[in-house]
């Protein structure tokens, strides 16, 4: 199947992404273990767990880069992406963030952002590739977002960690998703601009959905509405903020450290 | 990271070397007499048009490494490939002139074969010949670029693995009943398309079509690398997976810059085989594949310009070195790469840019 000849995915209705009793082992290791999860659109979530509890692994489901040994993993209404390969998952609008920062770094922070830009991505039409100009306001719309607007002729290799986390996220934002995958967002930034990225998240929420995997509890408490526990590859407590904290499952596994 | 490509500067030297090419070259070999002292050898001819098809090579190559991060050491297979394709055309062209007045090539008379074999098929046409140069190496180049990429392979993986295709491909050319003449390969070449293969004017047309084919090639490179694909070969080059996620299906990309430069590269090797009377499985060898990515190296990959250079200086440095000590070029090489390695990881462009 070509990525461009998708069906437009509908989340109007109420979910965005629905994972059902997915299973993923490594050489008899469960990375995930019968993970259900339900994400609302315009919700932003927030995922944590100890290390190992299958953040990461998730991701991987939800983006094709890992196949579920059994289980559902649905976008929108109908979209199975356990079918789909990584790129056709982009196109379908599901963008992600990784852990590591990982930007063009020998490519201008410009450039980066127009290799993500929602386009025909075929080789032929990318060869032909002209920038419009509303691909340029575009373009410069969002280093004004991401607060990159000075650096747009910097090579991308030489930001600071928190800008690099910034060009991912806009990145994401260029690919126009409806489903923000971000591991990590805020790792090795610093409180400023740990702040500013708390507010970019809630700017984008409602009108996109987000998924915010992160260690960092002070920054999950101030965006957190809903939050996803997990343990050993499965949820083990879901709700707001307060009451996960007083959860003593959760204070077991993972707080109480 | 070279976004210039070029300024006025590197267009005057392109300029320059078009110039000598298709005038200098030309005007001291064909008009100057031999007796005076401008007049320019044959020898120099035949050099200097081999190393533009090297030259080809190389940029071939750059497309490949410097800018989609793909070492092939499998090039010299694609354009010995291409020299063959001429190579069975040009042995059709003796006709009843070889040694044994047979319209079969010398070496399958000698084999006491009857016919042609069925890989010879319609190779005595200059047009089929002229589509083998381009569709055997660029279908060899996909169908195993797709299984390659498909299946992930990639880095040094990958390079071990071109490097043992041209090694099988060299070994089945060296057998004489794979139909392409063994050990010795193709020689003794009379005429193309009608014109005797050793008249000064046809070696100049074929210099001055490899010069307009080599700067028709570094022109297409430069349009590919500063199109938005260039841009996006580089982001292959540096973080797959992030273009993987941006939406781009990388298999596609890396399938469609390795055919071409395959492509190239059997068109090299088909201009290259008139020039130099002789192909052979030799060109085969895996050290042959693995020289032509030292060029680029010298050169500075992800240049375009630097394989050129590149292509020229070690190139240069290895006819000198073979006629002077020959037994020592190897080492030299190895010195070359070694040296460019530690101290010039940008190559010797790189070097020049800096200043």
């Amino acid at each position: 199947m070509k990525a461009r000849d998708l069906p437009e995915v509908e989340v109007a209705h109420d979910t965005v992404l629905y994972l059902d009793g997915v299973t993923v082992s490594f050489d008899g290791f469960k990375a995930l273990n019968n993970l259900s999860l339900l994400i609302d659109a315009g919700e932003l979530r927030c995922v944590i767990g100890p290390n190992g509890a299958g953040k990461t692994t998730m991701m991987d489901v939800i983006t094709g880069k890992t196949r579920p040994d059994e289980g559902k993993a649905l976008f929108g209404q109908s979209t199975d992406l356990t079918r789909l390969s990584e790129a056709e998952i982009a196109h379908a609008g599901i963008g992600r963030k990784f852990q590591k920062p990982t930007i063009f770094e020998q490519l201008t922070v410009f450039e980066n952002l127009e290799l993500a830009m929602k386009a025909d991505k075929q080789v032929r039409a990318t060869l032909l590739a002209k920038l419009s100009s509303a691909e340029k306001d575009r373009i410069a719309a969002t280093l004004e977002q991401i607060g990159l607007e000075r650096a747009s002729d910097d090579v991308a290799g030489l930001l600071s960690h928190g800008q690099k986390q910034w060009l991912e996220i806009g990145m994401l934002l260029m690919q126009e998703p409806k489903l923000l995958l971000l591991d990590e967002p805020v790792a090795g930034m610093s409180d400023q601009e740990t702040e500013r990225t708390a507010a970019l998240f809630l700017s984008l929420a409602g009108t996109h959905s987000l998924v915010v995997v992160e260690h960092d509890m002070a920054f999950i408490e101030t965006i957190a509405r809903k939050v996803t526990v997990l343990h050993e590859g499965s949820v083990i407590a879901e709700g707001p903020m307060e009451q996960v904290k007083n959860d003593p499952r959760v204070i077991e596994v993972y707080l109480g450290r | 990271m070279i976004r210039r490509l070029y300024g006025p500067r590197g267009w005057a030297i392109l300029g320059a070397g078009a110039f000598a090419a298709f005038v200098l070259f030309p005007v001291l070999n064909l008009a100057v007499p031999p007796d005076s002292a401008f007049h320019l050898s044959a020898f120099w001819v035949t050099l200097a048009g081999k190393i533009m098809c090297y030259a080809i090579v190389a940029l071939a190559l750059d497309l490949v490494w410097g800018y989609a991060g793909i070492l092939s050491l499998g090039h010299g297979l694609f354009f010995a490939l291409g020299g063959y394709a001429m190579g069975m055309y040009l042995m059709r062209q003796i006709g009843r002139e070889g040694q044994y007045q047979s319209e079969l090539p010398d070496f399958m008379v000698f084999l006491d074969w009857k016919e042609l074999p069925w890989q010879w098929w319609g190779s005595e046409h200059f047009l089929w010949a002229m589509a083998l140069v381009v569709l055997v190496p660029g279908l060899l180049a996909f169908v195993f670029g797709y299984f390659a990429f498909r299946s992930r392979v990639k880095g040094v993986y990958f390079s071990i693995i071109t490097q043992a295709l041209t090694f099988a491909a060299m070994l089945l050319f060296f057998r004489n009943n794979t139909g392409f003449g063994g050990n010795n390969g193709f020689t003794d070449f009379k005429r193309i398309l009608g014109f005797s293969i050793t008249s000064p004017e046809t070696r100049m047309s074929l210099f001055v079509l490899t010069a307009l084919i080599l700067v028709s090639t570094l022109l297409l490179a430069r349009w590919i690398v500063t199109s938005k694909l260039g841009r996006v070969l580089e982001a292959i080059r540096d973080a797959e997976p992030r273009a993987m996620f941006c939406g781009y299906d990388t298999v596609h990309y890396k399938l469609a810059i390795f055919t071409l430069s395959a492509v190239l590269c059997g068109i090299a090797g088909a201009l290259y085989v008139p020039q130099v009377g002789i192909i052979n499985p030799g060109e085969m060898s895996p050290a042959n594949s693995i020289e032509i990515a030292i060029w680029v190296a010298v050169g500075g990959r992800g240049t375009l310009a630097g394989a050129i250079l590149g292509a020229g200086l070690v190139n240069g440095a290895k006819s000198f070195f073979t006629v002077a000590f020959p037994e020592y070029w190897l080492f030299a090489l190895g010195a070359i790469f070694i040296l460019v390695t530690l101290f010039m990881p940008r190559g010797v462009l790189g070097l020049l840019q800096r200043k």
